[in-house]
């Protein structure tokens, strides 16, 4: 079964109580944040704590992503080197700009594997777009590499770069469109950003509706308290479970009969109608019935 | 390893603990204050011994204020605080696993 990214949960890299708690939570991913999170007087300490906290065996069932600073700071080959020898699951590469970012973090992440006696291959990689030119050349980046499981917008940066602010969603109308077409195509993953305003309930629910029905796998996350209104928001409704329900055992009786279009309620079932019945059950599975 | 200069990491929160390290030449002195001693001290001193003798670290005075922080915590403050105080910027993995 394919791997469930609908909530990608942030924790600052030098809060050694959230790093102590967070998997109780049970986001789909956990993020580790080296970059923004961190200040810089930090970076060295919180770099030992995430090298620590990610092998920390609680964590074992959690896919664990850890941002690390842009390889062109002196922190993100530091970054870089711990994360990948703690056995991080992903690597998220702010500010990816072209898809020669992502060929350059993967020579060093091969070189580091080696290093450490990783099996090459092993560390997957994601791509964050924060600017103009990652939005314009999020195919590319999209397909620079096998290694890559996801592409995602973060908002801040990309709409400074637009000069403008975040606002209702209509700043980030082309910006999701493109990342999530570019997710696509690569056949990876696509991950709208955070949410800010944590006690603004409704507003991440809309969001959430939003970017949903759009197609994204989902969301990142600043608080765990947004993880279950994420999962439900994703969830399947009673509705939609029973009539795929109905879909798959239709479909499974017109195949014993030989029929090569089978109907439902007077309705035409066909292949990706029966392909979207399976995987409404495989989401209802994952995330129960929407409440 | 040696400590050429006094250095902190770590804070005060709970689950978190405050390591503070100074250069010594009469060996090592290790003051480690916890609010879960009773429970869990042979624990704590044993990651500090341990964490300690990976780093080679013979000389200096080390305390520790701990507030309930898990063993991957103590092990990575300490860390921190030693490397800042001995100036060390690349890391030997080996020590620090």
């Amino acid at each position: 079964m394919k791997k469930l990214r609908r909530s990608m949960l942030f924790l600052p890299g030098s809060n050694a109580a959230m790093l102590s708690t967070a998997f109780v939570y049970k986001p789909d991913s956990i993020m580790f944040d080296l970059e923004d999170a961190v200040s810089l007087r930090e970076k060295d300490s919180a770099r030992i704590l995430v090298y620590h906290a990610i092998q920390n065996p609680a964590y074992r069932d959690i896919e664990k992503v850890v941002r690390i600073n842009a390889l062109s700071t002196p922190f993100g080959l530091k970054d870089l080197e711990a994360a990948v020898r703690a056995r991080a699951d992903v690597i998220r590469l702010p500010k990816t700009d072209s898809a020669n970012d992502i060929h350059e973090l993967e020579e060093h992440v091969v070189r580091i594997e080696k290093a450490c006696g990783r099996p090459v291959g092993e560390t997957g990689l994601m791509a964050a777009v924060e600017s103009a030119s990652g939005v314009v050349n999020a195919v590319s980046i999209a397909q620079s590499s096998p290694r890559l499981i996801g592409i995602a917008l973060a908002a801040f940066d990309y709409v400074m770069d637009m000069q403008t602010e975040r606002g209702d969603g209509t700043e980030l109308f082309y910006a999701r469109c493109a990342v999530l077409h570019a997710a696509r195509v690569a056949r990876i993953d696509a991950f709208d950003a955070v949410f800010s305003d944590v006690n603004d309930e409704e507003g991440f629910l809309r969001e959430v509706e939003l970017i949903r029905k759009l197609g994204y796998n989902g969301k990142s996350l600043i608080n765990p308290r947004q993880i279950e209104l994420l999962h439900n928001a994703y969830a399947p409704t009673r509705e939609e479970v029973e009539y795929a329900e109905r879909v798959v055992v239709a479909a499974e009786e017109g195949e014993k009969a030989g029929l090569g279009v089978i109907s439902l309620n007077g309705k035409m079932i066909d292949g990706p109608i029966i392909d979207h019945a399976r995987s409404v059950i495989t989401r209802a599975r994952a995330s129960g019935i929407r409440q | 390893m040696k400590i050429i200069k006094a250095a902190v990491a770590g804070t005060l929160e709970s689950s978190d603990l405050m390591v503070k390290v100074s250069p010594s030449s009469g060996g090592l002195e290790v003051v480690v204050n916890s609010e879960v001693m009773r429970q869990f001290g042979r624990q704590i001193r044993k990651v500090v011994d341990e964490t300690l003798k990976k780093l080679e670290v013979t000389d200096g005075t080390i305390v520790i204020e701990d507030k309930g922080a898990l063993d991957c915590a103590i092990r990575a403050r300490l860390q921190a605080a030693v490397l800042r105080g001995a100036e060390v910027e690349e890391l030997n993995w080996s020590q620090l696993s």
